[in-house]
């Protein structure tokens, strides 16, 4: 029974080595390939993104492949992590506090904010069984980013002035206005890099991958696998799924801190927070298989650079892009499909196995 | 298996994108198939002698998505003046290669398109189309000191960095040319107002009007608003400007919405004078629009398809010919910048074989000195924020047809 236990634990190890070796074999080739300048600047440029993406990626697949719930609002908990980030920046730009620490400061701002507003939502929804906590984040969602449209904030001598209406009901005495409503923060200090971003996805890969192989974690897969069985033996399972939840939400404040602070301009587009942002994030997810945090960063990763690596098609690239994205979906889900890609497997294993008889 | 199946993709990723950058042939090659026959004549000179040396102009904006007519009108607009130009010999004597990229209007997707064109070898940016985007790559682009001429950037902070300059006028240049207007010419005494909290363009453009009116005498008698979410209905709103006793409304936004606002204002029988910006241009080519439901609106803009000089029209049958389209406003800021970037390279004495930060030095000199007439205005000129000084024209539709309101 040790030997199972001990065999069990070094498997989970082991998956969870070649997780942090992929990310940082990635890391170093880029980096290579950076230092000898054999890079386009247009793969520069998706440097952060990537990270970004990839981070969300692992949150929301601690929602939805560990805890079993499904969030449609972590594009909200990205735009809070990005906007509360974001702010605390432009506060400190002319502050003289050393860059490292502000943006470190940035980043803890961006994750505490998100995660409170996940624990808020997450008090009432996660009560409740059924798919309660998903037309609850969808409706999230979609009010942060039109609240975030609307609000305005500027800080003068007099301290921090706040309105929904528009810049002039602010009633400034002089200062700076922060963020203008529609037109967003302009001119956050571009502090993301490629570095950090690892640093950041591997942290996150940490912290997840050893939350699900702790008690706690092992605690939300029984309630996600059988909610009364669970409760029968003691689990609070409101409290795990809380759990969970805030941490998730945490993690997608630290992507928003990542995306705020590597654009000059910060808006609330229905492109980079709207719904169509959380349902990308669900295609990672579910394209990398439900509760697998590798497959989630491989996907978020495929799938960003995808449509870019078309780019050469002009017209055409959002249509391939659509049909690739179809045939992976039925690739990996579909069952037919499975059956078909295990009988061709079966055929190859088949055909070396024979080779090796026939020698 | 599938372990090796993603290390196998992977690895092709990143074999692809090596190739991409390091030829950017690639692109140039579909680039001629399809955007680039730009060049009719230059692409066959450049591509038999590779060895000749072009200018690189990019262009960029919103191909797909819900702003693509924009960008499809700059990207358009662009091309005919880049094909006039090559015609007429090129650029100091260098013909013009000219290649496009796609944003979807978001900044992120903005940067990117921006690191592919300077992957393809870009030197001038004509673009990009939309204000957010402007904003987030002329702040990667001052790190290269790339040159950029966005035709339709109208926020503020658009041209914020040196080698940013925009065609067009920023959002509260049009908010106060409007409300000078309509005081100048005593159109209303009492406003209301309705416009897209949401939209940068929309709000900027409102509050500015706002500033500006307490000094024109303008009673600002009621302010509506509406999202990007709820812009179908506007009859909540409309009544209460309404009952609010408004002389004149002013709607400072775009044609689309603009074709709802004065179809429902008409059922509800409400009858001001309505006031446009530039971004009303292009209401009367709305399918299933009653034309007649425009009469008598004001719009201030700096250019109208109708107009008979010369100029106006040589690019509108031009750009008809080619897209089958009426060319909004976007499309005509978009030919005068690549005419605006011809000026301003020919007046600079440049030559292709500049490099992108040379090029930028010497045009941002330039750029303030050098003056311009175009479709979109004339005598235009700029400042040291790189905004353009030019009058707007204010045209009152009769008929189903712009006149000039003077």
């Amino acid at each position: 029974m040790m030997d199972r236990v001990k065999a069990e634990k070094q498997k989970i190890f082991r998956s969870n080595m070649i997780t942090f070796g992929i990310v940082i074999i990635a890391y170093i080739v880029v980096e290579l390939m950076m230092q000898t300048g054999n890079i386009s600047s247009l793969f520069k440029g998706l440097l952060v993104p990537l990270c970004t993406y990839s981070i969300l990626a692992v949150s929301l697949n601690l929602v939805v492949g560990i805890s079993g719930e499904l969030s449609l609002g972590h594009a909200g908990f990205m735009c809070i992590g990005a906007f509360s980030s974001a702010t605390w920046s432009m506060l400190m730009k002319s502050s003289g506090m050393p860059e490292g620490m502000r943006f470190f400061i940035a980043i803890v701002i961006g994750a505490v904010t998100a995660a409170f507003f996940g624990f808020l939502i997450g008090i009432p929804v996660l009560r409740l069984k059924g798919d309660y906590l998903a037309i609850v984040t969808l409706a999230f969602g979609e009010i942060i980013k039109n609240l975030v449209n609307a609000l305005y904030f500027g800080v003068d001598a007099n301290g921090p002035h706040f309105s929904l209406e528009d810049s002039m009901h602010l009633n400034m005495d002089g200062g700076t206005i922060i963020i203008k409503g529609a037109q967003g923060i302009t001119g956050t200090p571009k502090n993301s890099n490629f570095t950090i971003g690892i640093i950041l996805l591997l942290i996150v890969l940490f912290v997840v991958l050893n939350l699900i192989n702790s008690r706690t974690g092992r605690a939300v897969m029984a309630i996600r696998d059988n909610r009364i069985a669970a409760e029968s033996v003691g689990l609070n399972a409101t409290k795990f799924k809380l759990l969970a939840f805030t941490i998730s939400a945490a993690i997608a404040g630290i992507g928003g801190a990542l995306y705020a602070h590597n654009l000059s301009s910060l808006q609330a587009l229905p492109k980079n927070f709207g719904y169509n942002q959380s349902i990308m994030i669900l295609v990672f997810v579910v394209m990398g298989g439900i509760g697998n945090i590798r497959g989630s960063v491989i996907a978020a990763v495929v799938l960003t650079l995808l449509p870019e690596l078309l780019r050469g098609l002009s017209d055409y690239r959002m249509l391939i892009y659509a049909v690739v994205l179809i045939f992976m979906m039925l690739c990996t889900s579909a069952p037919s499909w499975i059956q078909y890609r295990d009988r061709i497997m079966m055929s190859f294993k088949l055909k070396s196995t024979d080779g090796k008889e026939n020698k | 298996m599938k372990k090796i199946l993603s290390v196998v993709l992977a690895g092709a990723m990143a074999a692809s994108l090596a190739s991409c950058g390091s030829s950017g042939s690639k692109p140039a090659a579909t680039a001629a198939a399809g955007d680039t026959a730009s060049s009719d004549g230059a692409a066959a000179d450049a591509g038999s002698a590779s060895g000749d040396l072009t200018w690189k102009i990019g262009a960029q904006g919103p191909l797909t998505g819900g702003a693509a007519v924009y960008g499809t009108a700059v990207i358009n607009g662009a091309k005919i003046a880049i094909d006039e130009i090559n015609e007429a010999g090129g650029i100091n004597g260098y013909k013009v290669e000219y290649q496009t990229a796609d944003d979807e209007h978001d900044q992120e997707k903005a940067i990117n398109a921006y690191n592919s064109l300077k992957d393809w070898g870009m030197q001038i940016l004509i673009g990009p189309t939309t204000s957010a985007p402007t904003i987030a790559v002329a702040s990667e682009a001052v790190n290269d000191n790339m040159f950029l001429l966005t035709p339709s950037g109208s926020a503020v902070d658009c041209t914020a960095t040196a080698n940013a300059y925009r065609v067009c006028f920023s959002d509260p240049a049009q908010g106060a040319k409007s409300a000078q207007y309509i005081g100048e010419h005593k159109l209303a005494t009492k406003v209301a107002i309705l416009y897209d909290s949401s939209d940068v363009y929309s709000s900027g453009i409102y509050e500015a009007f706002v500033a500006e009116a307490a000094n024109q005498g303008i009673e600002i008698v009621d302010t509506e608003q509406f999202t990007a979410d709820s812009k179908t209905d506007f009859s909540t709103q409309l009544q209460k400007m309404q009952a609010s006793g408004a002389e004149l409304a002013f709607l400072p936004f775009y044609y689309t919405e603009a074709a709802l606002v004065l179809t429902q204002a008409n059922t509800m029988g409400f009858e001001p004078v309505f006031f446009g910006v530039d971004g009303m241009d292009g209401i009367l080519d709305v399918e299933n629009f009653d034309k007649s439901l425009a009469e008598g609106l004001m719009l201030l803009t700096p250019f109208a398809a109708d107009a008979d000089d010369e100029a106006t029209v040589n690019f509108v049958t031009k750009y008809k010919e080619a897209f089958g389209d009426t060319p909004i406003q976007f499309a005509a800021d978009a030919y005068d910048a690549a005419y605006i970037i011809k000026a301003a390279v020919e007046a600079a004495n440049l030559t292709p074989d500049k490099s992108v930060d040379e090029i930028g030095t010497a045009l941002e000199e330039q750029m303030k000195t050098v003056s311009y007439d175009g479709i979109t205005g004339s005598g235009m000129t700029w400042n040291e924020n790189g905004d353009v000084d030019k009058e707007p024209k204010a045209v009152v539709i009769k008929d189903g047809a712009y006149v000039s309101a003077e």
